[in-house]
């Protein structure tokens, strides 16, 4: 017998599978040809055009979008992937309402910019439904490069390196190659195992090696990799969690939201995925939203985000707030949690009000209680397991230029050092950049 | 409320709007559907002689389209009627009779020899039409017989038939003409020497669409080959308008009525061509785009611009335009404008700098937060940064007033007109000796 969404406590199949289907299907479906003809003429082919200057990896946007237009959606495609080799993914979680189409003219003319991301989507799908891998592998150098960590900055870093003829060793703590484009994003944004058909797509330029279930620290020193490898590249990401560090945050039922999210990723079966009737999200970023949203669409009775600052400070962007709102998650914001109650397992979660004071964030006194069968923490996630010798600023990595550590022949990117957003299109142009950085210096190094 | 009705070469009909001798006016089936929705009158589609001539059987229309398939442009490889003479005249008779309140006037084609035409005419006459249009313009098919635009294009030939036609009937004569020419005033002349009561123009224009370049075929293809066809529609508005003009302040055709095709689309358009002498429009392509529904757009749409500019019937607002079409020789060179750019209203899209840096003047500089603004000292005025900016009313031409410096000439502005005749850079320029 299915359960519904009042079903008390932590249960699965809330909703039958049907509608389990629909709601982890494609949350903006992709555009049709002439939809796509249509979305593209609406673009002004700007002179060094904002959109460009607002994505971090600088694809030019308005050339791509013009071979839409002309009827090319693959020569958009490599025009996009040129700057961006997981264009696809990004095209489907790139913030781009915070990064290009903020920047377009025509958001500020109208407050309706083109639409960049779907049009970014509809050119790389079309290539990758071809099959077709546009880039070929230069002679080789003989050189070969470990990458550490396969999320977004690893899988971009040891794709350049073999474009320019080296050797790569792309290595990964997980079973499974991709990172967060793997573990990380929300189901409905990257449905049908897209991530991991991008990444199949990805390493068609051959030369990569991939090892899975290899821990830096554990498995593999640095020292070693150093030893064994020309240059070593880290993009290991943030792999620690913030605690809450409140009682009752040991009780059963209270988990990290990044746990809910990989978890819903890799589920062969939702609705044999367990989620509570009341569930509470602690947090305000992307990761808070996900895990709200999708612990709704799973069927839970009651979802609510609850985030200790005000709304404007929340590191959600607004569409991503608008589209947890509208999926029906309650937000409260202005509060922070100070117990989760419960007998072995979490019944409520005891919040008090906030406010900005003149020593910062404040309590005002006055508390509330939320009932909740799950908790999900998403109050940041941090560095974790770095290897000796490397500086730290602000608590991640520190590198200089495209990604140089402290030490000789190692480079890093993506979340796990300071400098950037952390967003999958900031690591993608970290991981480029550091790749022809390693590549400059090798080259530099022979020609010593 | 202004009066539409018109009274074209003493032919009534309630509005200005004809269909043109095309697919819409091919049979009674479709003229009395275009009645009852509005529309004035109708140039039944071109008749010619039995054996009656036959069509392709694969594509007759090409066609232009922007990115949202907006119809830009449409060509058409279909010839004249391919029904046979007796059913045609047949139909017209019963349109005539059960709406004589609109314009009925047949168009023919038939071959450059006078007892063709002595014998057709009288066979019109008998129907109650209102008058014939000697079809001259037909780029396609029925030019390579001889007829078509292959009497349009030779002045002689066009006075000649006409005046057989003004000899073999008393209906009033229109004389389509093609655009197919290098100067559309000598058709005009001729067929006003040979007597026309009026000319209609424009016909289409020679044109291939586009090419499949899988089967390297021009469109529309038959069977892997292409032919050039008669290009309509919105794109070929401002040919029209250049034409109609040019006979209305021709001269030797002064007084000539023009019937004004091309293009119409709107109420507009319309107006547009009223204003540069046509005496009523006829449309085709928007109603073969739309259907006959847009007439209620065209008479509303021009009997409320009339209203608001307080023009009472049709007749006074045919030619106001024609008396500032003039040649090039006789602008004024001493109104000198500037590009001006509205801070307010700029989205900051920087199309106006790439076009006048790359392919102009240089007379736009661009600052590091993208604040474009004009350089006078190099503004030549030629309005290719108003074409290019996506928003209107954006940037603008605004005149240097008189007694005011030019900074790109360094001269004075002056009120004196001064036209290229008195220029003293003119070789040609006897004033100035």
């Amino acid at each position: 017998m299915a359960n519904a969404p009042t079903t008390p406590g932590i249960a699965p199949a809330r909703l039958d599978p049907q509608t389990l289907a629909a709601h982890f299907a494609d949350l903006e479906p992709p555009f049709g040809p002439h939809e796509a003809v249509v979305a593209a003429d609406r673009c002004y082919f700007c002179y060094d055009a904002p959109c460009v200057t607002a994505c971090p990896t600088e694809i030019d946007i308005p050339l791509f979008i013009r071979q839409i237009q002309a009827g090319q959606p693959e020569a958009a495609a490599r025009t996009i992937l040129d700057q961006n080799i997981l264009g696809g993914m990004c095209a489907r979680v790139c913030p781009t309402e915070t990064l290009c189409e903020e920047a377009c003219v025509r958001e500020f003319a109208e407050g309706k910019p083109v639409e960049i991301g779907r049009l970014q989507r509809h050119a790389t799908d079309a290539l990758m439904a071809r099959g077709i891998h546009p880039y070929v592998r230069a002679a080789p150098t003989g050189r070969r490069i470990a990458v550490v960590g396969a999320g977004p900055a690893g899988l971009a870093c040891a794709h350049r390196l073999a474009m320019r003829g080296h050797d790569v060793v792309l290595m990964d703590a997980r079973p499974r190659i991709g990172g967060l484009n793997e573990y990380g994003i929300a189901a409905y944004k990257t449905p049908d195992d897209f991530a991991q058909a991008e990444i199949d797509w990805l390493m068609k330029i051959g030369g990569i090696e991939t090892r899975t279930g290899v821990r830096l620290g554990e498995t593999v020193t640095l020292e070693d990799l150093r030893a064994q490898h020309d240059a070593v590249f880290l993009g290991i990401g943030l792999a620690g969690v913030n605690g809450l560090g409140v009682p009752g945050e040991d009780l059963e039922g209270v988990r990290d939201a990044i746990d809910f999210i990989a978890e819903l990723r890799q589920a062969e079966d939702l609705a044999r995925l367990p989620v509570g009737r009341h569930v509470v999200v602690i947090g305000g970023g992307m990761t808070a939203v996900d895990a709200a949203v999708q612990s709704k669409l799973l069927g839970a009775e009651v979802v609510t985000m609850v985030y200790r600052r005000g709304r404007a400070r929340m590191s959600a962007s607004q569409h991503e707030i608008d589209h947890a709102a509208t999926a029906g998650v309650r937000i409260i914001t202005d509060a922070q949690p100070v117990a989760v109650h419960g007998n072995g397992a979490a019944q409520e979660v005891e919040f008090a009000y906030t406010h900005d004071g003149e020593a910062g964030l404040e309590l005002t006194g006055e508390t509330f209680r939320l009932r909740a069968d799950q908790v999900f923490k998403a109050i940041g996630q941090k560095l974790a397991g770095v290897p000796e010798g490397l500086t730290r600023a602000h608590g991640k990595i520190a590198v200089a230029g495209a990604g140089r550590t402290e030490l000789e022949g190692v480079w890093a990117g993506g979340d796990c050092t300071a400098g950037g957003d952390d967003l999958t299109v900031t690591a993608v142009a970290e991981g480029r950049d550091a790749a022809e950085d390693i590549h400059a210096a090798l080259t530099a190094r022979a020609a010593a | 409320m202004a009066d539409l009705t018109s009274n074209f070469l003493g032919i009534p009909s309630p509005n200005p709007f004809w269909l043109a001798s095309a697919p819409p006016t091919d049979k009674q089936y479709n003229v009395e559907r275009a009645f009852r929705a509005g529309w004035g009158g109708v140039v039944w589609k071109t008749l010619g002689f039995d054996p009656h001539i036959v069509n392709v059987n694969g594509p007759r229309y090409g066609a232009v389209w922007g990115a949202d398939r907006q119809l830009l442009g449409m060509n058409n490889i279909e010839l004249i009627t391919d029904r046979p003479l007796e059913v045609n005249l047949r139909e017209i008779k019963a349109v005539k009779r059960d709406w004589p309140d609109r314009a009925m006037v047949v168009s023919l084609m038939v071959p450059c020899d006078e007892e063709s035409w002595a014998a057709i005419l009288p066979m019109v006459e008998e129907t109650g039409a209102d008058g014939v249009e000697l079809n001259f313009g037909c780029p396609h098919g029925m030019s390579e017989r001889g007829m078509g635009s292959a009497v349009g294009q030779v002045p002689e030939y066009i006075e000649m038939v006409t005046r057989w036609c003004k000899k073999h009937t008393r209906m009033p004569v229109i004389v389509k003409l093609t655009p197919n020419v290098a100067d559309i005033r000598n058709a005009a002349r001729a067929a006003h020497k040979g007597g026309a009561d009026a000319v209609s123009l424009i016909n289409t224009v020679n044109s291939i669409t586009s090419v499949d370049l899988d089967t390297m075929a021009p469109e529309p293809a038959i069977d892997g080959k292409g032919t050039h066809g008669g290009y309509c529609g919105p794109a070929v508005k401002p040919i029209a308008l250049n034409m109609v003009a040019e006979i209305a302040r021709d001269p030797e055709t002064a007084g000539l009525p023009i019937s004004g095709i091309g293009g119409v689309t709107t109420w507009r358009d319309a107006a547009e061509f009223l204003a540069l002498g046509a005496g009523n429009t006829q449309v085709c392509t928007a109603a073969m785009n739309y259907g006959f529904g847009i007439i209620k757009e065209l008479t509303a749409g021009l009997s409320l611009w009339m209203d608001e500019k307080g023009y009472r019937s049709v007749d006074e607002v045919v030619g106001r335009a024609v008396p500032n079409v003039t040649d090039w020789q006789h602008l004024n060179l001493n109104y000198v404008t500037k590009a001006r750019i509205d801070q307010e209203a700029c989205i900051k899209c920087g199309r106006c700098y790439a076009a006048c840096e790359d392919t102009s003047h240089q007379a736009i500089s661009m600052s590091e937060d993208r604040v474009f603004e004009v350089i006078d000292a190099e503004c030549v005025a030629c309005n290719l940064c108003v074409n290019v900016c996506p928003v209107e009313n954006c940037i603008t031409m605004e005149r240097l007033a008189a007694g005011s410096v030019d900074q790109r000439t360094g001269q004075t502005v002056s009120d004196r007109y001064l036209n290229w005749t008195m220029h003293p850079n003119n070789p040609m320029d006897k004033a100035a000796e």
